[in-house]
């Protein structure tokens, strides 16, 4: 081999690996990604079927409804807007009626949003961005803005 | 007072940093040896008064002084005094001010231990480390003091956040932060490099070992928050592609190619400019994984608070620090003169190839953990890139550079023989082969892939472990004399093998623990009996208990397997009194590698409480295998040949290397 082809050869495979990287990152942008959603805008412009979704806002007072096997029923508010979410589980340590909750997974057929995960918060008084922001845009936010201390 | 003192410490040491600055890089390029002399005594003085500053801090902590703002928002009198003490870095301004210490802590290192590099070189690396300790101690300063007073101290602290009240918190930060600081002292020797405009196999000998002991001490860090989360949390899970996880992910696989690369360029000086290039990456990705982490952009139990101004002062930091270097290699990097051709198939395209897929997976963790932020700083849309993304991206690149692992170092230097390269593996690819096989028969067609996982684990293990036994000849002259051979291979050596075979069994571990989990989420009244993979778990009842700092209700549970109790699992609901909080603590059995693991819900007030249990097989082994993995840096580190000191026995090496082949 002569110095040309060793060093094409070398240039070739780096870039047939970056270009592999490079696919798998924008397959990946198009289809793994998960959108946040407030209740207003699921509501408004609905949810294609089994289309991965995040679900921001406040549990609703009083609507959390616990049954056998760990299943919960809640309702999740942007206090304009409420969707209602089922998941089996163990709810994070920190949810609590009137606070901030995130869950992610598929609205059902029945309009009902089937939640896999809760997420968990790291501390009382933290509300997620997402859904500070989205209680601001319904205008009924009054907090200072997402602290954690 | 003393308090003060701590604070005027801090002060000075600001001081230092910037004749530090100044003056031994001067001396370097005036070739004033007077100058330059005076970067090691000042580079061990800062290390003395950072040390003492924070000492002053701990004091407060330990002695529960309530008139510094730091201690009260952080402390609380009835905190274990364990607790107390690692709370110093549990919060915002201490964590930055143990990250500055690390910092001037290598500086001392090579000052102290630097005394057969050239002069220059060393003058001005302690200059450049003296640029980065300027500018964090210039943050401390300016916008995270933690010496600030109160004017009326309260008698009570707000208590440490209750989920770093854990032994594996209190020792994750420094492991974490030794190893991502210790990646400022690989960079500071890339820019004095780039500023001397020469580098040669020396260079390299000298940066290699600070990378691994930097990497060594990052992998255990890495490790050990993975375990903190997996049981501290309740989730069961030990990797969530969170963006704080992947901030200390990306340091930890742009420092695995570097090191990889720095042999090359030690054995052949080639890849000069690449090494280079990496070096300052990798600093660069742990300088973006604190401003990550620390500026607030991200919510996590690490944004300890967000205050813009210091988000503003770390990215400032930041360009300034990334955009300087880089800037300085596009200028400096065409005087570095390349040397050491090699063919494709050479242990250099081996490590090259090595090198290609880390940077590219580091590429695909980087695009996942900050495109969210750019998209919603840029457009207002939120989305969220989770394990989908990664699993679809950083698999696929990983799988690859697992397979060619073995191939690596049974390929030979310039150009190697792939068939006899192969010869040498074919016990391993049997061995995998098999293992594959029988868990196919074992698990049946269900799981498809695990299998292969399964095979790929055992795969990079026996292929590490054949490169001792071909160098060693246990089965061409015996066991004794192999065995001598055995204890007279380099250290590097071992150490190749042995961190290679850690990156199996982690593997190993991954795969067994995600595919052949079992799962059960149900709820329990007292008596009832759950059965999963073998183990039957009764609920024997639940009782309040009280802690020191905290109450709690902790549900018993009694495991049997076979009739017999093997276990009772104590797994409860924590309440922190000082703040409210509540946190799950959950009981874990470790039977061999394997755990069962159970979290609790919240009660249901009749006596039923709602559990999840998990069936772990292996998971221990992802773990097990990081610790391995740095025990092969130590190795490696421990190698005569890249002591610091050690004579160049350039022709016996040669001789010894020559009697090995």
């Amino acid at each position: 081999m002569t110095r040309k082809q060793r060093r094409l050869t070398l240039i070739g495979s780096a870039g047939a690996v970056l270009a592999v990287a490079l696919t798998l990152i924008l397959i990946a942008l198009r289809s793994e990604i998960v959108f946040f959603q407030s209740p207003t805008e699921i509501t408004q412009n609905g949810v294609a079927p089994g289309q991965r979704i995040r679900l921001g806002g406040l549990v609703e007072e009083g609507s959390v409804v616990r049954s056998d096997n760990a299943h919960v029923r809640f309702r999740v508010t942007d206090t304009a807007n409420t969707v209602a979410v089922t998941y089996k589980g163990i709810l994070p340590d920190l949810f609590r009626e009137g606070q901030g909750v995130v869950t992610e997974g598929v609205v059902g057929s029945d309009g009902v949003f089937v939640a896999d995960s809760v997420l968990a918060k790291h501390d009382e008084n933290y509300i997620p961005k997402e859904v500070a922001e989205a209680l601001k845009a319904q205008g009924h936010w009054q907090g200072e803005e997402g602290s954690t201390n | 007072m003393i308090v003060e003192f701590g604070h005027y410490a801090l002060v000075l040491a600001f001081a230092l940093t910037l004749v530090q600055s100044v003056l031994p890089i001067w001396g370097a390029l005036q070739k004033d040896d007077r100058l330059m002399a005076v970067a090691p005594p000042v580079s061990v003085m800062l290390f003395v008064l950072v040390l003492l500053s924070f000492m002053v801090l701990t004091g407060a902590y330990l002695s529960s002084d309530f008139s510094v703002l730091n201690v009260v928002e952080n402390s609380h009198s009835a905190k274990p005094l364990l607790y107390k003490f690692t709370g110093v870095w549990g919060n915002h301004e201490g964590s930055m001010l143990l990250w500055v210490l690390i910092l001037v802590f290598f500086g001392a290192l090579v000052g102290i231990f630097g005394g057969n590099l050239p002069a220059d070189l060393r003058a001005v690396t302690l200059s450049v480390q003296a640029w980065v300790s300027a500018g964090f101690i210039l943050f401390l300063l300016a916008t995270s003091n933690p010496f600030t007073r109160i004017l009326n101290p309260p008698l009570e602290g707000a208590d440490l956040n209750p989920i770093l009240q854990d032994i594996g918190l209190a020792i994750h930060p420094p492991l974490l932060y030794v190893g991502y600081v210790g990646f400022s002292i690989t960079f500071s020797f890339a820019v004095a490099a780039l500023i001397l405009g020469r580098i040669d196999a020396a260079w390299a000998r000298w940066v290699r070992p600070w990378t691994l002991l930097a990497w060594c001490f990052l992998t255990l860090g890495i490790a050990m928050g993975s375990y903190w989360a997996y049981y501290e949390l309740g989730w069961g899970g030990w990797w969530f592609w969170d963006p704080v996880e992947n901030a200390s992910f990306m340091p930890w696989l742009a420092g695995t190619a570097l090191l990889h690369s720095a042999i090359v360029m030690e054995k052949r000086e080639a890849l000069k400019v690449w090494t280079v290039l990496l070096a300052i990456f990798t600093f660069s990705l742990s300088l973006l994984g604190t401003f990550l982490v620390r500026s607030g952009v991200l919510t996590s139990v690490h944004a300890f608070a967000t205050d813009p101004a210091r988000g503003v002062f770390i990215l400032a930091l930041l360009c300034v620090f990334i955009g300087g270097s880089l800037s300085l290699f596009a200028w400096r990097a065409s005087m570095l003169k390349q040397g050491g051709l090699f063919a494709p198939i050479s242990r250099e395209g081996g490590l090259v190839l090595n090198n290609l897929f880390l940077t590219a997976a580091c590429a695909a963790v980087f695009v996942g953990t900050l495109y969210p932020l750019v998209l919603d700083a840029v457009t207002g849309e939120k989305i969220s890139v989770g394990a989908p993304f990664f699993n679809l991206t950083f698999g696929p690149l990983m799988v690859p550079l697992l397979m060619a692992i073995p191939f690596g170092p049974v390929l030979s230097w310039k150009r190697a023989d792939l068939g006899a390269a192969c010869q040498r593996l074919y016990a391993a690819f049997g061995l995998a082969l098999l293992l594959t096989l029988v868990t196919y028969w074992a698990w049946g067609m269900e799981k498809v892939l695990a299998p292969l996982g399964v095979g790929l684990a055992v795969w990079v293990m026996a292929g590490a472990m054949s490169e001792i036994v071909t160098r060693v000849k246990f089965f061409e002259i015996g066991f004794k004399r192999g065995f001598s051979r055995l204890v007279g291979l380099p250290g590097s050596a071992w150490g190749t093998a042995i961190a290679h075979f850690g990156i199996g069994l982690t593997v190993l571990g991954i795969v067994t623990a995600s595919a052949f989990q079992d799962e059960r989420v149900l709820t329990m009244r007292p008596g009832d009996t759950v059965e999963l993979a073998g183990y039957q778990m009764t609920f024997e009842g639940a009782a309040p208990r009280r802690g020191p700092n905290y109450t709690e209700e902790v549900g018993h549970f009694s495991i049997r397997r076979g009739g017999a109790v093997v276990a009772e699992l104590d797994p409860s609901k924590r309440i922190y009194t000082a703040r409210q909080m509540p946190t799950t603590e959950a009981g874990i059995y470790t039977t061999g590698f394997s755990q069962v693991y159970l979290s609790l819900g919240e009660g249901r007030g009749d006596g039923a409480v709602d559990v999840r249990v998990y069936y772990k097989p292996l998971i221990t082994l992802i773990w097990i295998g990081c610790v391995i993995m740095s025990l092969g840096a130590v190795f490696s580190i421990a190698d005569r040949r890249l002591r610091v000191g050690a004579p160049k026995p350039a022709r016996k090496r040669q001789q010894s290397m020559a009697a090995a082949e």
